[in-house]
């Protein structure tokens, strides 16, 4: 989230597109309905499924899976249409004016460059014009054929409402509607919020999804003001921060990156990251890249990383692939190529698409080690279930251990909220039986593992010798060790570069902020947006003032919030070119003729002069992108694609097929259904009772939603004699599941390109472990193939049959 | 009233409190100590509370969790309740469907709670110690590391990658399980690493 669960409080309309907030997450839903009782706030759903939310709200429209994006860019070329435009922040905020390469262009559904046998583009001129002075040439005046907004204009273009409704199935008049609506919050002084979910991320294109949302809330002025924002609701309580630390195939906590092959040594991979700005006098914050990641190198290594060994560079392994994501590892496991594998509280049996091929990846590792708290299905996947999960254990030869770990009651640290808080907790309950807390785990086996190296040598052990492990029980690091580690201290006295005389923080101390980390190897942190989260004052997580200045929604004394106690991200953009808010009334920071003050902590350097410095720092432009130049795969502007299975052709080009720049495996290419055999189109969702496959381990829980079922429309159990409450068999090329039927008229069927198109919702809750009644989740039918910028599976738009299957009705 | 009282405290006054101003308003004074007998404490009034947040979305409600027994005093202690955290100023004591439950999940019957093994083609788990599960799995790596690793690519340059080993973290754990997990992950090699951010 760029803003807070209670700074939904603050707006005026609130969208909710790809997500379920009212059931999905219910305590922080209330802040709409706050939204809408205090301040006559509207809430406008748009949904395959008419959902609980959309049940609240003041309205809704339906819409095809997987078409989001032309929803969005329709909305956007309508809101050019009709001049609905916060021209300030456009102009001034965002780089409209700035002049793109002429090699840049866009023409049946692809962007130039398209190579088809790579399904890649060649991205050298999806990039600005730079002048002689090293800086990208603008025209503020948005005249130039070549600037951003012009070209922006062109994009859209194709994107009529009658283009929205013939790809969508949305009704052209709820999308006009949703349109007017949406764009009465040009004004400075109305203000949308985007609420969003899973429902747009695990698409083959879901970035874009987001993408078209965030260059919709720039057009509005609507990013970095109180009730705004681009709101990612997030799924597991601490997702945000396994992200944030850093625990995928590519990254470095705090957002760094691992390095590539041919980056051969420090220099070579610091040489990419200068990050000088593009437009003069702007911050261009990762600038400051090399400091944290020194400091990053002295939290892992302590002493054996110096300047003499850059750092410990080597101490990092080196991808030759973007990533070893999920689907890449399992499909590498498939083919024997992967001998271990460890899950730590994840359950991929039920998570990861195309369940045979997971269960057969499975089979053929040598060592499965799962810790969890509760028995899931994964530790068991060679467990005989009957249909449910149909294996025979003798031919599978993995040796499986299965480790019981400690849940939230009854450990201690902390978890990251949507809305970035950091928040600590206490443990209360003694453990069950033998469990055990990761970190015990964790600290045991490294301990081993060490000792293995240290007495017996082996393949480079240096990174496993001189890990930094100084905690007073080696075994198991304590939660407030590890948290400080973290924060950051100071590894000698630092002094102030501008006045050497004066001792800024003595050695051994921990750091108040980031702005005091340093690239010499005298500042340690593991993770430097978290710096401030433990200082010399203490555990600032643990913080539990809720009172709340000027009734802003802010919290600022409630837990800590990355970056910096920052409680709304690109706040500068609450307030005008000189610095005074668009809307007194959402007042967040202000220049008062000498610096920034108000009731967050300001983007952006509290001195910095409001019409020298604009207020993205995080970019080297200084303003928010609405053409993203290279840093997207699959283009600078998003562009309508259909789902990888789809019943309709792309009509901007029938030959493409799903995310043309999306990576997919020979074998699933393979599997990948048409709809002569699988017309119908499916979703997975999830259900208010039940959080992914924990709770099914709870008996009033499993009591509430006990029975797997798919949800269809009346009339498609009409077309397919599928009796209310009957069981069905619904099939894709990959799998099939057995479900009792939930006949409703929460979905309804659209027509799309003049075609009839039937829905077929499937929520994901059963496996066959824990207290609920054994039955399936979609992750049996869905395809292998995730987005291309950061492989998240594609497992809201997917093809599947549906017949009725013997056994009683139950209504 | 110039006493500071605590939340238990008033708790166990205040139930005290309502038995015997109903009785003695009715007139049965002489009846009132027997009656205090038969009056129960509130179930809460012997409990040792602890904040907590819950577990499930990243709405991060907050909890107050009470046990039979104090955690930190180094006694067994047994949730027996979970609510809302009325100060909390996202939830403001309120808990979903989910959130109500929570004390349900603590106490799943199907909480793991041994280590087991499982060996090759067997259709059961045996049990097996912690220390026979570390050095089980500690060897594994070992091995497989030392065998699999590769330090140099077929161009000569420095990669330092363990590609033959997965790790999946949760995204449920804290901040600390994660940077320590982090630690110990990226020490060995291991390039195949993932949460629950993409799924």
């Amino acid at each position: 989230m760029t803003n807070a669960w209670t700074d939904i409080k603050n707006t005026d309309l609130v969208i909710v597109m790809g997500g379920n907030a009212a059931e999905a997450h219910p305590c922080g839903f209330k802040w709409v309905t706050e939204a809408k009782a205090t301040r006559g706030a509207r809430l406008i759903v748009v949904d395959p499924r008419f959902t609980r939310t959309a049940s609240v709200a003041d309205y809704y429209a339906p819409i095809r899976p997987g078409t989001d994006i032309a929803f969005l860019m329709g909305v956007i070329r309508w809101c050019i249409e009709n001049d609905k435009v916060q021209w300030d922040y456009v102009r001034h905020y965002t780089n409209a004016a700035f002049l793109v390469k002429e090699g840049y262009g866009w023409s049946e559904g692809l962007f130039n460059g398209y190579d088809a046998d790579k399904r890649a583009y060649d991205m050298s001129d999806w990039e600005y014009q730079i002048g002689d002075d090293g800086f990208a040439l603008v025209d503020p005046t948005l005249q130039d054929p070549r600037c951003v907004w012009n070209l922006l204009k062109a994009h859209v273009d194709v994107y009529t409402p009658e283009f929205v409704e013939r790809v969508t199935g949305t009704p052209r008049d709820r999308f006009l509607h949703i349109c007017e609506a949406i764009g009465e919050c040009s004004a400075p002084d109305k203000v949308m919020t985007s609420m969003y979910a899973l429902g747009w991320t695990q698409h083959a294109k879901g970035a874009q999804n987001i993408r078209g949302m965030a260059m919709l809330q720039l057009i509005l002025g609507n990013i970095g003001m109180r009730g705004g924002g681009v709101n990612a609701l997030r799924g597991h309580s601490n997702i945000q921060g396994l992200t944030d630390l850093g625990l995928m195939s590519n990254l470095i906590p705090g957002y760094l990156s691992i390095p590539r092959d041919s980056e051969v040594d420090f220099k070579t991979y610091m040489s990419t990251k200068g990050n000088a700005p593009l437009r003069p006098g702007q911050t261009s914050y990762w600038q400051n890249y090399r400091k944290f990641m020194v400091s990053f190198q002295k939290a892992m290594w302590g002493d054996a990383a110096t300047a003499g060994n850059d750092w410990a560079y080597h101490y990092l392994p080196k991808l030759d692939v973007p990533t070893y994501d999920i689907l890449r590892m399992f499909d590498m496991m498939a083919r024997g190529e992967v001998n271990l594998y460890f899950c730590q509280g994840f359950n991929p049996m039920l998570s990861f698409p195309n369940r045979a091929k997971v269960t057969r990846a499975l089979s053929r590792l040598k060592l499965l080690v799962v810790m969890d708290p509760l028995q899931t299905e994964t530790a068991a996947f060679w467990q005989d279930h009957g249909i449910y999960n149909d294996v025979d254990p003798a031919s599978i030869q993995t040796e499986v251990i299965e480790l019981p770990t400690t849940c939230f009651a009854e450990d201690e640290g902390a978890t990251i909220n949507s809305g970035r808080w950091l928040q600590w907790h206490w443990a209360g309950a003694t453990p069950p039986g033998q469990a055990r807390p990761d970190t015990w785990i964790m600290g045991n086996l490294f301990q081993r593992l060490r000792e293995l190296y240290r007495t017996e040598g082996g393949v480079f052990p240096d990174p496993i010798v001189n890990l930094s492990w100084d905690y007073k029980d080696p075994h198991e690091p304590s939660a407030e060790e590890l948290a400080k580690e973290m924060n950051g201290r100071a590894l000698a006295d630092l002094y102030d570069p501008k006045d050497p005389g004066k001792l800024l923080v003595p050695a051994g101390a921990q750091l108040s902020g980031f702005g005091l980390l340093r690239d010499d190897g005298t500042t340690m942190s593991g993770c430097w947006i978290f710096t401030g989260s433990w200082t010399q004052d203490g555990n600032m997580m643990a913080r539990r003032d809720n009172s709340d200045p000027g009734d802003a929604g802010t919290f600022p004394n409630w837990s800590f919030s990355w970056p910096a106690n920052r409680r709304i991200l690109y706040n500068r953009a609450s307030a005008d070119l000189s610095g005074k808010p668009w809307d007194p009334d959402r007042k967040l920071i202000e220049w008062d003729g000498q610096q920034w003050t108000g009731y967050d902590v300001p983007d952006i350097a509290v001195t910095a002069r409001p019409e020298e410095v604009m207020p993205f720092i995080m970019t080297n432009e200084g303003t928010g992108r609405l053409f993203v130049r290279k840093l997207m795969v699959d283009g600078p502007f998003p562009t309508h694609m259909e789902p990888f299975e789809s019943p309709v052709a792309n009509p901007l080009n029938p030959k493409l097929l799903g995310n043309p720049a999306a990576r997919i495996f020979e074998e699933d290419l393979k599997q990948l259904g048409t709809s002569d055999a699988f017309p119908f189109v499916a979703t997975s969702y999830r259900l208010t009772e039940h959080f992914h496959f924990w709770t099914k381990h709870n008996r009033i829980n499993a009591a509430l939603q006990p029975e797997f079922f798919v949800e269809i429309s009346e009339e498609l159990a009409a077309e397919k004699g599928i009796a209310r409450g009957g069981r069905v068999r619904v099939w894709s090329n990959r799998g099939e599941v057995w479900a009792k039927a939930v006949v409703t008229k929460r979905i309804r069927p659209l027509t799309c390109d003049g075609k009839t198109v039937h829905i077929v919702g499937i929520p994901l809750h059963w496996g066959f472990t824990g207290a609920a009644r054994k039955g399936f989740g979609p992750n049996s039918l869905t395809p292998f193939v995730g987005d291309a910028n950061i492989q998240t599976p594609e497992f809201k738009a997917f093809l599947v049959n549906i017949e009725p299957a013997e056994g009683e009705a139950v209504s | 009233m110039n006493i500071d009282l605590s939340r238990r405290g008033f708790l166990k006054l205040a139930g005290a409190g309502v038995a015997a101003t109903s009785l003695g308003a009715m007139g049965f004074g002489e009846a009132e100590a027997a009656e205090q007998a038969h009056v129960r404490a509130f179930k809460l009034a012997s409990t040792t509370e602890t904040r907590n947040i819950c577990t499930y979305c990243s709405v991060a409600c907050g909890i107050i969790m009470y046990s039979k027994g104090d955690l930190k005093a180094g006694e067994k202690a047994e949730l027996i309740h979970i609510e809302g955290d009325a100060d909390h100023p996202t939830n403001r004591g309120t808990l979903c469907p989910k959130g109500s439950a929570l004390k349900d999940f603590v106490r799943s019957e199907t909480r793991a709670t041994k280590p087991r093994y499982r060996a090759p083609g067997a259709s059961d788990w045996q049990d097996i110690s912690w220390d026979e599960a570390f050095d089980k799995i500690a060897r594994a790596i070992k091995d497989d590391r030392d065998a699999n690793f590769i330090e140099k690519n077929a161009e000569g340059q420095t990669v330092n990658r363990w590609t033959t080993a997965g790790f999946l973290a949760a995204s449920g754990s804290t901040n600390e399980t994660a940077w320590a997990t982090y630690k110990v992950v990226r020490s060995l090699g291991i390039v195949g690493f993932d949460n629950q951010a993409r799924v």
